[in-house]
C-alpha cells in the first residue's frame, strides 16, 4: 500500500507539469492578450506604456525561456498575481476560499450518503412496487436536469416563494474562515450540489444492492432464518458501499464543475465562485492556476479511492498483493 | 396491421409508411415517447421560425412579465417578449450548437483514436498520454479558460463548440481507438496487408467503415452533453452572446427576474433543455441496447 502511494504521488508532478505545458501552449496559440487584459478595455493606455509592462513581464523574451521560468515559479509556489483580486497573490487569494468550498462539498457528499443509502436501500427493499419505481423516475429526471436550473428553482421555492433561507451568499465571507459556517446559507448551495450526484449513487446502490441479493451468501443467511431486514443492512448493504469511494475518488472532478455553477449561483464565496470571476475578468494567472489545482485533486482524488478500494475490498487487496 | 398485409399492398410508397409505423409501434413505450416529443420539438421550433420568424425580439411593453396565459402560453419576460417564442427559437440555437460541438468533438476524437491505433508503438503511448491529460480536466472549468481564450477571436458561437470539442473528445478517442484494436486483429486486415494495402487504404476501406457505427453512436450520445454544457456557459454568461438567445441566455435572464417572482422564466427554459437532452439520451440508449448490448460498459461518457 505505502509502494502504491508513494509510487502515485512520485507522477503527480508530471502530470502536473503536462497540464502546465498544455496551458502554455494554448495560452500561446489563442489571440488572447494578457496586457490588454490587464490594462483593461480603457484605450487611454498608450502603445509605449503597454510595452513596458509586456516587457516588464518578460513577454519579450524567447518562448523557451518564458516557459521556464514560468514553471520554476510554480514550483515555487509563485502563481503569479492576481486581476480580480486586486493585484494580490494568487496562491493566497486561493487558499482564503479554499475553507467555504470544502465545507460546501463535505456537506454535499453527507447528504448524497445518507440521501442515497436511505432511498437506495428503501427501493431495493420494495422493489417492483411504486416506491420503487417512483424514486427511479425521479432519479432519472434528476440525472438530465441541468445544475443551474434545479439551483433557481430551488431559489425561487424555498427562497422567494416560502422564504424559509436566504437567497444567496454568506453575509461575511470572513465568517468562514473563522471557522463558524453560515449554516443557514450553506444548506441550499449545499442540497443543489449533492443533487448533482444523488441520483446515479441512489440507482447504483440499489442495482448493486439487488445483484447481491441474488448471491450465494445472502441466499444462505435467509436459509438460516435471518430476517430480511437484516441481511439486507448487514449482508449486503457492505458491497453496496464501495460505489461511494467512487463517487468521493473519482466524482471529484464532476464536483468541481458543480460547485462552479452552484457557487455562482447563491453567490457562495469559494473556488468556484472564485473561478467564474476569474474567467468574467479575463483573470489568466488565477484562471490557470485553478485549472491546475483541479488537476491535482483528480489525482489525488483516484489515489484515495485506489487506497479506500484496498481497505474496503478483500477482493481487490488480496488480488493486488 | 399484420406483416402479410403489409407484403400484398402494391403501393411501395405506403408500404413503407406501413412499416415504419409497424417499426414504431413495437417500440417500448419510453422510446416511442422520446420520438414523439423530440419530433414535436423540432418540428415547433423550426416551424417557429417559418411562421413568426421576428415575434422573439418584438417588444411590448405593456405585457412585462405576464405569468402564463391563454394569450402567451409561458408568460412574457422583462420587456414584454412571449417567453414561448423565446424558447423554441433557444432549442434551435442550442440544438444547432449541440450537434456542430458534438461533430467537432467526434471528428477529433476519430482523428486521434485512429491515429493511435494504426501507428501502433511509441505514437501510441505518446498520443495516448496526452488524451489523459485532456481526459483528467474537469469539462466545465477547462472549457471556461477556453472560453476566454478564444471567445474574443472567434465569438461565441464558435467558442463555445470549441470548448465542448477540446474538452470532449477524449473519451470519444478511447472508443474509436479500443474498436480498432479489435478490427485490426481480424483477419481480413491481415489479407488487406497481405494483398499490399497501405496504412491510409486500411483506414479508409476496411476500419472507417467498421468503426462508423460505433463512431455514429459515440456522436448522439454525445449531443446531450453538449447540450448541457452550451446552456452552462451561456448561463454563466461565457457562450453565447444575448442577441443569439440560447436556453442558457433565456434562464440566465429568468435568474433576474426570479426576484420579481416571475417563476415561468426559470421553469420553461430549463424544462426544454430537460426535454430535449432526455429525449435524445432516450434514444441513444435504445440503439445502443437494440444493436450493441456489448458497447453498454464502453460507452459511459
Amino acid at each position: 500500500m505505502g509502494k502504491l502511494i508513494a509510487r502515485r504521488l512520485a507522477v503527480l508532478p508530471v502530470i502536473l507539469l503536462a497540464v502546465a505545458a498544455m496551458t502554455f501552449v494554448l495560452t500561446e496559440i489563442s489571440p488572447f492578450d494578457p496586457v490588454q487584459a490587464y490594462v483593461g478595455a480603457e484605450n487611454s493606455v498608450s502603445v509605449e506604456h503597454k510595452q513596458e509592462i509586456a516587457h516588464a513581464w518578460g513577454f519579450d523574451q524567447p518562448i523557451y525561456e518564458r516557459f521556464g521560468r514560468w514553471i520554476s515559479n510554480l514550483a515555487q509556489g509563485d502563481f503569479g498575481n492576481s486581476i480580480v483580486a486586486g493585484g494580490q497573490p494568487v496562491a493566497g487569494e486561493i487558499t482564503s476560499r479554499l475553507g467555504a468550498s470544502v465545507a460546501l462539498v463535505a456537506g454535499a457528499l453527507a447528504i448524497v450518503l445518507i440521501g442515497g443509502l436511505v432511498f437506495g436501500v428503501l427501493a431495493a427493499h420494495f422493489r417492483g412496487t411504486a416506491f420503487d419505481w417512483l424514486v427511479r423516475t425521479l432519479c432519472y429526471f434528476n440525472t438530465a436536469s441541468p445544475s443551474f436550473w434545479v439551483g433557481l428553482l430551488a431559489l425561487y421555492v424555498f427562497s422567494i416563494e416560502l422564504n424559509w433561507l436566504p437567497a444567496g451568499g454568506s453575509s461575511d465571507a470572513r465568517a468562514v474562515d473563522a471557522g463558524g459556517i453560515d449554516l443557514e446559507h450553506i444548506i441550499l448551495p449545499m442540497i443543489v450540489l449533492a443533487l448533482t450526484q444523488y441520483a446515479w449513487f441512489t440507482l447504483f446502490v440499489r442495482n448493486t444492492l439487488l445483484e447481491v441479493l441474488r448471491e450465494d451468501h445472502v441466499q444462505f443467511a435467509r436459509a438460516q432464518g435471518i430476517g430480511e431486514v437484516a441481511v439486507l443492512l448487514r449482508y449486503a448493504l457492505p458491497n453496496a458501499m464501495i460505489p461511494f469511494v467512487t463517487l468521493v475518488g473519482t466524482n471529484l472532478a464532476e464536483l468541481i464543475g458543480g460547485t462552479l455553477i452552484v457557487e455562482s449561483i447563491f453567490g457562495w464565496p469559494g473556488l468556484g465562485k472564485l473561478s467564474l470571476d476569474a474567467a468574467l475578468g479575463e483573470d489568466l494567472p488565477m484562471l490557470v492556476a485553478l485549472t491546475l489545482a483541479a488537476s491535482g485533486l483528480v489525482v489525488l482524488g483516484n489515489l484515495l479511492a485506489d487506497v479506500l478500494y484496498r481497505v474496503m475490498d478483500p477482493r481487490v487487496r488480496e488480488a493486488t498483493r | 396491421m399484420s406483416a402479410g398485409a403489409v407484403a400484398r399492398s402494391t403501393q411501395p410508397g405506403r408500404d413503407r409508411a406501413l412499416r415504419m409505423a409497424d417499426a414504431f409501434a413495437h417500440w417500448p413505450l419510453s422510446v416511442r415517447i422520446a420520438a414523439t416529443v423530440l419530433g414535436l420539438l423540432m418540428v415547433a421550433a423550426v416551424g417557429m421560425d417559418i411562421v413568426a420568424p421576428l415575434d422573439n425580439r418584438s417588444v411590448d411593453l405593456d405585457a412585462v412579465l405576464h405569468a402564463p396565459s391563454t394569450a402567451h402560453l409561458m408568460g412574457t419576460d422583462e420587456v414584454g417578449r412571449d417567453l414561448l417564442a423565446r424558447v423554441l427559437h433557444g432549442v434551435r440555437i442550442s440544438l444547432t450548437i449541440a450537434v456542430a460541438a458534438a461533430f467537432g468533438a467526434v471528428a477529433v476524437g476519430t482523428l486521434v483514436g485512429v491515429l493511435a491505433g494504426t501507428m501502433g508503438g511509441k505514437v501510441d503511448a505518446v498520443v495516448m498520454r496526452a488524451t489523459d491529460v485532456f481526459a483528467s480536466q474537469n469539462h466545465l472549468l477547462f472549457g471556461i479558460l477556453l472560453l476566454v481564450l478564444f471567445r474574443p477571436a472567434l465569438g461565441g458561437a464558435a467558442a463555445v463548440m470549441l470548448a465542448v470539442a477540446l474538452t470532449h473528445w477524449p473519451s470519444l478517442a478511447r472508443i474509436v481507438r479500443g474498436e480498432l484494436m479489435s478490427v485490426r486483429e481480424r483477419p481480413f486486415v491481415a489479407a488487406a496487408v497481405g494483398g499490399g494495402a497501405g496504412r491510409m487504404r486500411l483506414v479508409r476501406r476496411h476500419y472507417l467503415p467498421h468503426l462508423m457505427p460505433a463512431i455514429g453512436l459515440a456522436f448522439v450520445l454525445t449531443v446531450p452533453h453538449a447540450i448541457f454544457h452550451e446552456s452552462a456557459y451561456s448561463f454563466l454568461g461565457l457562450g453565447l452572446p444575448p442577441h443569439q438567445a440560447s436556453l442558457g441566455n433565456i434562464l440566465s435572464d429568468g435568474q433576474r427576474s426570479l426576484l420579481a417572482g416571475g417563476w415561468w422564466l426559470a421553469l420553461f427554459p430549463g424544462l426544454a433543455i430537460l426535454a430535449a437532452s432526455m429525449t435524445i439520451g432516450t434514444l441513444a440508449e435504445y440503439w445502443r441496447e437494440h444493436l450493441h448490448p456489448r458497447w453498454r460498459s464502453e460507452l459511459e461518457l
